[in-house]
């Protein structure tokens, strides 16, 4: 699949969920999507689905979709565990397994045959599922942003092509505040 | 050293971690965040575990707790992080990058598991602890030192500053929790 192809049917899904970006997928989101909405947690690999397991827990009534890597859920894999006993069901998991550090270079990632819907099975993740058609993604999206979760899926996904990366524009602290406003004004 | 020296000799002051433990709930924490710590395992993290009004966290590596605060800070909620010094060490870059770069309020509620009693962080044995503080300082990051039950009344004051300045603020556990 291609991560950008899958991003734009997600898109058409999104209405007052707050999306939690990371590096590349961060990236590619960016690209298509401008929303108060839309977090990007950056600085320290890895931490994205810890940043989404916090905005789970602070505001349960929104859904919280994070857009996590394969480099970076490497770098946090105990995450699984906290976020399978702490288990919000406001919580969808995305992991872009493309293989690589796609953000840092290209170089593959440790073991390319890491498995990991075992893992997030093993922590006692609600809802596992591992997706390798698009098709197959189209046909599931819906019931992912619905259903109780925490729900994790894996995304088998070519590398690249790299989308355009801005970090200042990632980085700038008015987008931290622009979310801020928007759930202090219940958008 | 006689029998009478050691008779008079002044015990190391106290501190309760019950004391710590209200300046905590009058500090409106609704969550803590932690990976145990030997040195405030049985005097806070066992209340804090036991205490129906703070949700309690365990995760497996202290720089989760650092993505996890971010989160719960949007929504309005206050989050502890309870580690220990090699914690604070292990998740240096978490800290300096969610903490101070993105100037989010984090309070660091870390123990300086064998540090000697009385003795000031800088000055202690353990190579680990002496450079806590100096660390501290080069990033910016407030800190206050809590050694004993006449420190508890710092800590209220650090955590609303940090969140009144969305800043991070270190509480430094010198002495052992009782």
């Amino acid at each position: 699949m291609n991560r950008l192809a899958v991003l734009e049917i997600l898109k058409r899904h999104i209405t007052n969920e707050i999306v939690v970006g990371t590096y590349s997928s961060g990236f590619d989101w960016a690209s298509i999507s401008e929303r108060p909405l839309d977090y990007y947690a950056v600085g320290a690999m890895g931490l994205g689905s810890s940043h989404g397991l916090g905005l789970a827990l602070a505001r349960p009534e929104r859904k919280i979709v994070v857009l996590d890597g394969d480099g970076g859920l490497l770098m946090n894999l105990g995450t699984l565990v906290t976020i399978g006993k702490v288990a919000p069901k406001n919580l969808l998991h995305f992991v872009f397994q493309n293989n690589v550090y796609e953000a840092n270079g290209g170089h593959p990632i440790p073991n390319r045959e890491v498995d990991f819907p075992a893992i997030a099975r093993g922590a006692n993740i609600r809802n596992v599922a591992r997706v390798s058609d698009i098709a197959d993604f189209e046909k599931n999206i819906a019931s992912w942003m619905t259903i109780d979760g925490p729900t994790f899926v894996c995304l088998d996904v070519e590398q690249g092509p790299p989308g355009r990366k801005d970090w200042t524009d990632m980085y700038k602290p008015a987008r931290r505040a622009a979310l801020r406003e928007a759930l202090a004004s219940g958008a | 050293m006689d029998d009478t020296t050691a008779k008079t000799a002044a015990a190391p002051p106290k501190l309760h971690g019950a004391k710590v433990m209200q300046a905590i709930r009058d500090s409106r924490i609704d969550y803590v965040l932690s990976v145990p710590d030997l040195h405030t395992a049985q005097g806070l993290l066992t209340p804090i575990a036991a205490d129906p009004n703070l949700k309690l966290i365990r995760v497996c590596k202290e720089d989760e707790t650092l993505g996890i605060a971010a989160g719960l800070q949007y929504g309005n909620k206050r989050a502890l992080i309870l580690i220990q010094y090699t914690g604070f060490l292990y998740a240096m870059n978490a800290i300096r990058a969610v903490a101070v770069e993105h100037k989010q309020p984090m309070v660091l509620m870390i123990g300086l598991l064998g540090k000697e009693p009385g003795v000031a962080p800088q000055q202690a044995r353990r190579f680990g602890i002496r450079i806590v503080e100096p660390i501290l300082d080069v990033m910016g990051i407030k800190r206050i030192l809590i050694e004993s039950d006449d420190d508890v009344h710092l800590i209220q004051p650090a955590i609303d500053e940090a969140y009144a300045t969305s800043r991070p603020v270190a509480i430094l556990i010198g002495g052992k929790p009782a």
